[in-house]
């Protein structure tokens, strides 16, 4: 029995999780859920031990243990982690792998003890997985490396494992190797096996899990027998976000404004003949589950695929990140700078930029977006989170582009920033702007005339006007689910 | 003493003014009288060099990890072998000679590029391996030729306006135009952003190949440029000219206080670490200390920079 | 299924392409001179290249974690200094040095890793302290080696030369310490992964400073099988294996980040650099192209291998 109380974690000036109390039996598999930014990855790194609490503590098989748990600690007690990046070295093979977590695989005949430990657990968990001991893992897809690292995670050598934890171990997988990994983790909880998987996908917590914690705003709300909870209360109980009815009804009020034509795109493999159409005051979304290759088709439109004439004057498109620290801050500037950078050109006189003129812009947006800093001249990451979102959509707002591309940019922002943004994003589109949209929350897609629903690479549906209902995007979610598979 | 101390820390080239400041009084003390004067005169003289070429290591280690151009010493020597032979000891052929060395330059600038570009390899493996063939031309060129530089080159790399060096003028001039580049524009913002963060700059609209091209290119054609007025100054090109610029040129960017990890650099720097560094070498000859001494302090002086400077930011 | 074979031929290629580039050279050289087909003319064609090929699996350590050591030259320069000097006349004192060599190069690591400092610039500094170290010791070029290195060095077994001896012996122990063992597994590792093999609980900080201590100690093979062979030093001796070694390293397969790493590849890319420059002398070409030739033949297999990368990529 394992059991965390009045867990604390601030990173700077965020706190990520606020006193955080929480149980877990020997044999069982908890369930946890939460929206993004929720605290549930910080949370499992603390009882993995890959990160320190800040306060609180934490009792493993009777060891209370505080500061200075580390993850050897971790190891010694049998605690296990699948991340949700990988943990995996891409330069070496799966046997190799297998080695790094079990210091006693050395000495003559290692590389074999570690084949067959790891080869024995994949047949276990994934048969016919088709992965060999000797694949170095950079050769392996995507799917295959989740597997390994999962396996990974069940082997035993020297100390018993107590509890595996899974941060969203499905997302890579295909449904029938998922539904091998669901039926694996009932067996092994069985067995006495402690297991807490984290997952999106509300029907696979729904269907293993024995209780369910709940997490929101890095504590945790609810946590009950599996049994007491259905989809709707598990989506209440994460809280949702943005109260329906607040979204301006698209087409009548605003078709007055669409214009020309200015993106004509097919998705490279579509089977059919939808294809991806915007016009001047548009605001098109991209929908369906994470990585079916929305984001990869608005880079292909960044880099100029099916703009039409009309869509590449000026600075031709923007691009809004949704993973902020990776495609979108500059960290060692400030904001003014942060937001000058899409507009350069506009600012010149003769060669240089005119400084004035870059600080006008980023007042004038720091103003009309609500960027909550003293001034433009303080470093971007001085701001929250959600700050630092609004200094990319200022940016890019703030710049000449007619078309607009959004990549899922408002994960981990709050319920107020959202709402500013959207009403931001409306009035931009009247005034003759082309909006692409991919969002992982439906309720933005109330935002959009036109929704095109995304899976494997390709476009499954296009909806448009009364038809963007929650159904009909789920439906299409799944669409080739069974074919695929 | 308070602001002098912010204005130290906002600004982290003023450090290696204050160096090589300190190592020069330490010197003219020591030796008193006017030697202090002619002491600062040679300083500028010789770091003229140093700045040259650190410009353009600058603008490539901006870039970001990875980026260093390892190919300036060969191209000083080629440049130099070059244009000296184009020029041929005639003033009249001052102007074509320089043609030619700029010429080199620029095509040693593409040809790194395409080597980054094309074969798909980290920079400083490109400007390696180019800097072997360019080393090459450069020794079957000038092996066995020894030109002397036209008269007027000759002044202009040595003369001396009431002390102060002819060419440091203009390099002081070269610094100001590139400070300007830098922080005034667009192409030394994108340079800038490029470097914090080179996937958010491409998607913020920065044209991240041609700015990677640019760059380059400038590094070379500044390197160029160093090669044929270091001839004038030494009375000819030689085989082994750019050999100490391969590590001074990275030093001088490094104890100027840009971030060898990209995306903040800064030019004045760039000058008081050139000036530093031939100061602190003039110092310990003045007292008496052994060559390798000297090199031991350069090395352990760098080594201590980038320590307390730090290194790449923790971003979260 | 074609795809799959296609695919694994793709990596055969990659792997292959070093002892192809070897093989390709010394044919050519051969069939320039077919006399270098003997006892005494491999001896001669492969001498030089043991300590290249030292300095390269030296260089290699460093690059398996993800670093470059820019100072591997002068470091070279300096051990051969010590050699020449110390070694010979107060061996205690010499092998002292050499002990403390290998213990700065642990600290150079440790202070890397700690402080998160780019690698480039402190083996910047480095160099020049190992300069100046080499310059303090032996101001101008002289000193002797041990005679036991030179008898060392100038052993002659039977039938096979003795740097080719060398070279297997070089490639295989080092491929078995690293590729097979499952401590160079970790070792490995911190250049795929570093976080994985921190969340496996293993001490970065060793696994890094062991890896700098081994390129010290490699170094210092390199140094005193170079002086072994010049029979004395000078301070300059082997600067440039700096670029040498990096080159050897890359030509061997090795990739400079993700700890992609190939011992003997290394010692093969080490020995066809070597070879590169003799091939030139039997072409008559003059010998002021020496570099520009190894320069060329680094490109050609870099292009050689984007080429295969390409291919599979498209697959």
């Amino acid at each position: 029995m394992i059991s965390l109380s009045g867990i604390q974690k601030v990173f700077g000036a965020v706190q990520a999780l606020s006193g955080v109390d929480l149980q877990i039996h020997a044999g069982e598999c908890l369930g946890l859920v939460g929206h993004n930014g929720a605290g549930k990855s910080t949370l499992m790194n603390i009882l993995a031990g890959t990160l320190e609490a800040s306060e609180g503590s934490l009792t493993i098989a009777g060891n209370g243990l505080g500061k200075g748990y580390l993850v050897q600690e971790a190891g010694r007690l049998g605690v296990r982690c699948v991340f949700q990046e990988l943990s995996l070295c891409p330069n070496l093979t799966v046997a190799e792998n297998t080695r790094i977590i079990h210091p006693v695989l050395k000495g003559f005949g290692w590389r074999t003890r570690a084949g067959l430990l790891i080869m024995k657990q994949l047949d276990q968990v994934f048969p016919g997985h088709g992965v060999s001991a000797s694949d170095v893992i950079g050769d392996l897809s995507i799917s295959k490396r989740q597997m390994v690292e999962i396996a990974r995670a069940f082997t035993v050598t020297d100390t018993d494992i107590r509890l595996v934890i899974l941060d969203e171990p499905t997302s890579s997988l295909d449904s029938r190797v998922a539904d091998q990994l669901l039926k694996y983790v009932n067996q092994v909880t069985g067995q006495g096996v402690s297991v807490i998987l984290i997952s999106h996908l509300l029907g696979e917590i729904l269907q293993v899990s024995d209780r369910i914690a709940v997490m929101k705003d890095g504590r945790v709300v609810a946590c009950r027998n599996a049994a007491d909870f259905d989809r709707i209360s598990l989506v209440e109980a994460m809280g949702s976000t943005v109260v329906a009815g607040a979204a301006p009804r698209r087409g009548e009020e605003t078709n007055a404004t669409i214009g020309e034509e200015r993106i004509h795109m097919r998705p490279s493999g579509q089977p059919d003949d939808q294809s991806i159409r915007a016009q001047a005051g548009e605001v098109v979304g991209f929908a369906g589950l994470a990585g079916q290759g929305q984001t990869e088709a608005l880079l292909s439109v960044f880099d100029g695929h099916g703009v039409l004439p009309s869509g590449a004057r000026d600075e031709g498109c923007c691009f809004i990140a949704g993973d902020r620290q990776v495609d979108g801050v500059l960290p060692l500037w400030s904001i003014r700078k942060n937001i000058g950078i899409s507009s350069l050109r506009r600012m010149r006189s003769g060669m240089l930029i005119q400084s004035e003129r870059e600080l006008e812009l980023a007042e004038a947006w720091k103003e009309r977006i609500g960027i909550r800093a003293p001034d433009v001249e303080a470093p971007i990451l001085s701001l929250s989170g959600g700050n630092q979102q609004k200094v990319l959509f200022a940016r890019a707002l703030g710049s000449a582009a007619d078309i607009v591309l959004m990549d899922d940019p408002m994960r981990g922002v709050d319920v107020g920033t959202k709402n500013e943004v959207y009403t931001i994003i409306r009035q931009e589109a009247s005034q003759g702007r082309t909006f692409l949209w991919y969002t992982t929350e439906m309720e933005e897609l109330d935002y959009c005339d036109r929704v095109y629903v995304f899976r494997d690479g390709i476009v499954s549906e296009t909806l448009t006007g009364s038809d963007i209902t929650e159904e009909n995007v789920l439906q299409a979610s799944f669409k080739q689910v069974s074919g695929a598979a | 003493m308070r602001s002098i101390e912010t204005f130290m820390r906002h600004h982290p080239w003023s450090w290696s003014f204050v160096a090589a400041f300190l190592t020069w009084a330490a010197t003219a003390a020591y030796i008193s009288g006017t030697g202090g004067l002619a002491l600062a005169s040679t300083a500028l003289s010789f770091s003229t060099f140093f700045v040259m070429v650190g410009i353009g290591q600058m603008f490539v280690i901006t870039l970001g990890p990875g980026n260093v151009d390892l190919s300036i010493p060969s191209t000083i020597t080629l440049s130099a072998v070059v244009s000296m032979m184009v020029m041929d000891g005639s003033n009249a052929m001052i102007l074509p000679g320089f043609l030619a060395a700029i010429l080199v330059g620029i095509l040693v600038g593409l040809f790194n590029y395409s080597l980054i570009r094309v074969l798909s390899i980290p920079p400083i493996i490109a400007t390696m391996s180019s800097s072997f063939l360019v080393q090459s031309s450069a020794i079957a060129l000038g092996r066995g030729v020894k030109i002397k530089p036209p008269a007027a080159l000759e002044w202009v790399a040595t003369a001396k306006l009431t002390g102060v060096p002819v060419l440091s003028l203009g390099v002081i001039a070269l610094a100001v135009c590139m400070a300007i580049l830098l922080n005034r524009t667009v192409y030394g913002r994108s340079v800038t952003a490029f470097g914090q963060n080179t996937r958010a700059a491409g998607l913020a609209g920065v044209p991240i190949e041609r700015i990677r091209y640019l760059t380059y290119s400038l590094s070379a054609v500044l390197a160029a440029i160093c090669g044929v007025f270091l001839a004038g100054f030494s009375g000819g090109s030689s085989l082994n000219m750019g050999e100490e610029y391969l590590l001074a040129s990275i030093a001088v960017v490094v104890i100027g206080g840009s971030s060898i990890a990209g995306g903040n650099s800064n030019v004045p720097g760039i000058f008081g670490s050139a000036l530093f560094l031939f100061l602190l070498v003039a110092m310990l000859n003045t007292f008496g200390a052994a060559a390798g001494l000297r090199l031991i302090l350069t090395g352990l002086i760098i080594v201590g920079v980038v320590t307390f400077a730090g290194g790449r930011t923790e971003n979260r | 299924m074609n795809g799959l074979r296609f695919f694994a031929s793709a990596r055969f290629w990659r792997g292959a392409l070093p002892a192809l580039s070897l093989t390709f050279v010394l044919v050519g050289v051969f069939w320039l001179q077919p006399r270098a087909m003997s006892y005494f003319g491999l001896n001669l064609l492969f001498n030089l290249a043991v300590p290249i090929a030292l300095a390269t699996i030296a260089q290699m350590f460093v690059i398996a974690v993800n670093d470059l050591d820019l100072s591997i030259g002068s470091f070279v320069s300096l051990v051969a200094c010590i050699g020449a000097t110390w070694l010979r006349d107060t061996p205690l004192l010499g092998i002292a040095a050499l002990l403390g060599c290998v213990a700065v190069y642990a600290a150079l690591g440790a202070l890397i890793y700690i402080r998160q400092l780019p690698s480039i610039v402190v083996t910047l500094g480095m160099s020049f302290v190992w300069s100046g170290c080499a310059v303090l010791l032996l101001p101008t070029p002289g000193g002797s080696a041990p005679d036991w290195i030179r008898t060392l060095v100038s052993y002659k077994p039977s039938y096979v030369p003795m740097p080719l001896l060398a070279a297997v012996a070089l490639g295989l122990v080092v491929h078995f310490g690293l590729m097979r063992t499952s401590w160079g597994v970790l070792m490995r590792g911190v250049g795929g992964n570093e976080k994985a093999i921190t969340r496996a609980g293993w001490s970065v900080l060793k696994l890094k400073m062991v890896m700098y201590a081994l390129t010290a100690v490699f170094g210092i093979l390199a140094g005193l099988t170079l002086v072994g062979l010049a029979t004395s030093a000078d301070a300059n001796i082997a600067l440039r294996y700096t670029l040498l070694s990096i080159a050897g390293v890359i030509l061997g397969g090795g990739e400079f980040v993700g700890g992609r790493i190939s011992p003997v590849g290394a010692v093969l890319g080490a020995m066809t650099l070597t070879l590169t420059a003799s091939f030139l002398s039997f072409l008559r070409i003059s010998p002021d192209w020496q570099i520009g030739a190894q320069g060329a033949v680094l490109i050609i297999v870099l292009a050689l291998r984007a080429i295969v990368n390409r291919l599979e990529a498209r697959r």
